[in-house]
């Protein structure tokens, strides 16, 4: 049996680890609520955005517009977005296993790479990372968003890139978060089932400039808001999956301690009864 | 007078305006507009300028600087990706912006974007000119 000196010693760490991973959980507790806050303040954009392109794309039969079809390149560009930090459980490895083991090759892929951590596993296995801007998801704003949407769209058209492709962990609320890969471009035509659900109202929509212009401006948009809801959900998720894994591993340190308790007061017991029965050895000795 | 409609601006970040308005003015890439109730239904593309809200007697003004419109008889919804009270408005910052446009375009220096400094001299004036009315 390890000694008590041993077994304190033992507990004494397990304590601090637990002290530390509590505080991360308070803070992402507390960061959690406020990325949750911005996450659903956003998503009355999104959903306009989604309802308005998916219309137009209903409506405009015209089906050879740039922004509809595979570019000519081969190479996909994949914004890939992770946290800068790691203890969050398996949110990093996830959204890079989407990447490693989903049906992308390797050889086509252009990483831009949102993250420390995903850039990092994904530069160990091998894969070309054109960019790095891993500062964004501190604090996403719609204006990185929008610069990153027009470096992607300028490389797609002068044919650098041929599709391009967000992943991304979505928020779906506190507990449940999913790893997402998203296809940004070519914009997928919508499927007949969902245009059949559009209102009157919807199904007449005029647009002014006609409509090839208006795809050619609101397709960046739709993009950009996008890739901004990608960062803003990512952070949520982040948060939440950092407060499950700090959750998990403060009641782990707890069971821990528990058992060392048990251990060590088990110890003290055996070495009081040790010495009393030394000294009553001793004494019916001397008698 | 006119019947109202529902008014909605939402940004990337916040719900900007919601509010049953009888008039709404702005700029689009075709021209300025001013919207009433029963408008035919439209998708329009913003272009930087001021966006005036009219309500019964009230009149409110923004700088709306990017995004669209959608249309519809009854509601009026504008996704705008830039939008600003005139108390949000840096007016230096405002004139400096400008002032740095013009020059870049008045030098025509080779490498130069010129379409994003003329976005970007819009968008000044049109902060510029929000806060000064």
């Amino acid at each position: 049996m390890a000694s008590m000196r041993d077994i304190k010693r033992r507990k004494g760490s397990i304590q601090s680890t637990q002290q530390i991973t509590k505080a991360m959980k308070l803070v992402s507790t507390v960061k959690l609520q406020r990325a949750k806050q911005r996450a659903e303040q956003s998503k009355a954009y999104f959903k306009c955005m989604y309802e308005t392109v998916t219309s137009m794309l209903a409506k405009s039969g015209n089906l050879n517009h740039p922004y509809l079809k595979a570019g000519e390149s081969q190479k996909k560009a994949v914004i890939v977005i992770t946290s800068n930090r790691g203890l969050a459980g398996g949110y990093n490895s996830n959204v890079v296993k989407l990447i490693t083991k989903g049906s992308l090759q390797k050889e086509d892929l252009k990483i831009y790479a949102i993250g420390k951590k995903g850039r990092d596993a994904l530069k160990r296995y091998g894969y070309e990372i054109v960019e790095e801007d891993s500062d964004i998801i501190e604090e996403p704003s719609y204006v990185d968003a929008m610069a990153l949407s027009k470096r992607l769209l300028d490389a797609f058209a002068k044919g650098e890139i041929g599709e391009i492709y967000l992943a991304y962990t979505g928020f779906k609320n506190t507990v449940v978060h999913e790893p997402t890969l998203l296809k940004l471009l070519p914009v997928e035509p919508v499927e007949k089932a969902e245009g059949a659900q559009e209102t009157g109202s919807k199904a007449m929509m005029n647009f002014e400039p006609k409509d090839d212009e208006a795809l050619d401006m609101i397709i960046p948009k739709y993009i950009t808001s996008l890739i901004y809801g990608g960062l803003v959900e990512a952070v949520a998720s982040e948060n939440g999956a950092r407060m499950q894994a700090m959750d998990s591993a403060t009641s782990n340190a707890e069971e821990m301690i528990d058992h060392l308790s048990l251990q060590y007061n088990r110890a003290r017991q055996g070495s009081i009864t040790q010495e009393l029965t030394e000294i009553i050895a001793g004494a019916n000795a001397i008698s | 007078m006119a019947e109202n409609f529902k008014l909605k601006i939402i940004t990337p970040d916040r719900v900007f305006y919601e509010d049953e308005v009888s008039m709404v003015e702005f700029n689009t890439v075709e021209g300025e507009v001013g919207i009433y109730r029963e408008h035919i239904p439209m998708t329009m593309i913003v272009a930087p300028g001021i966006l005036t809200i009219t309500k019964g007697d009230e009149v409110k003004e923004a700088a709306l600087h990017a995004g669209f419109t959608e249309v519809l008889p009854d509601q009026v919804t504008v996704l705008a990706e830039i939008i600003e009270w005139p108390g949000e408005i840096d007016v230096h910052r405002a004139e400096d912006a400008k002032a740095r446009a013009e020059e870049r375009i008045r030098e025509h220096a080779p490498g130069t974007d010129m379409r994003r400094a003329e976005m970007s001299l819009k968008r000044a004036v049109a902060r510029i000119e929000t806060v000064k009315k």
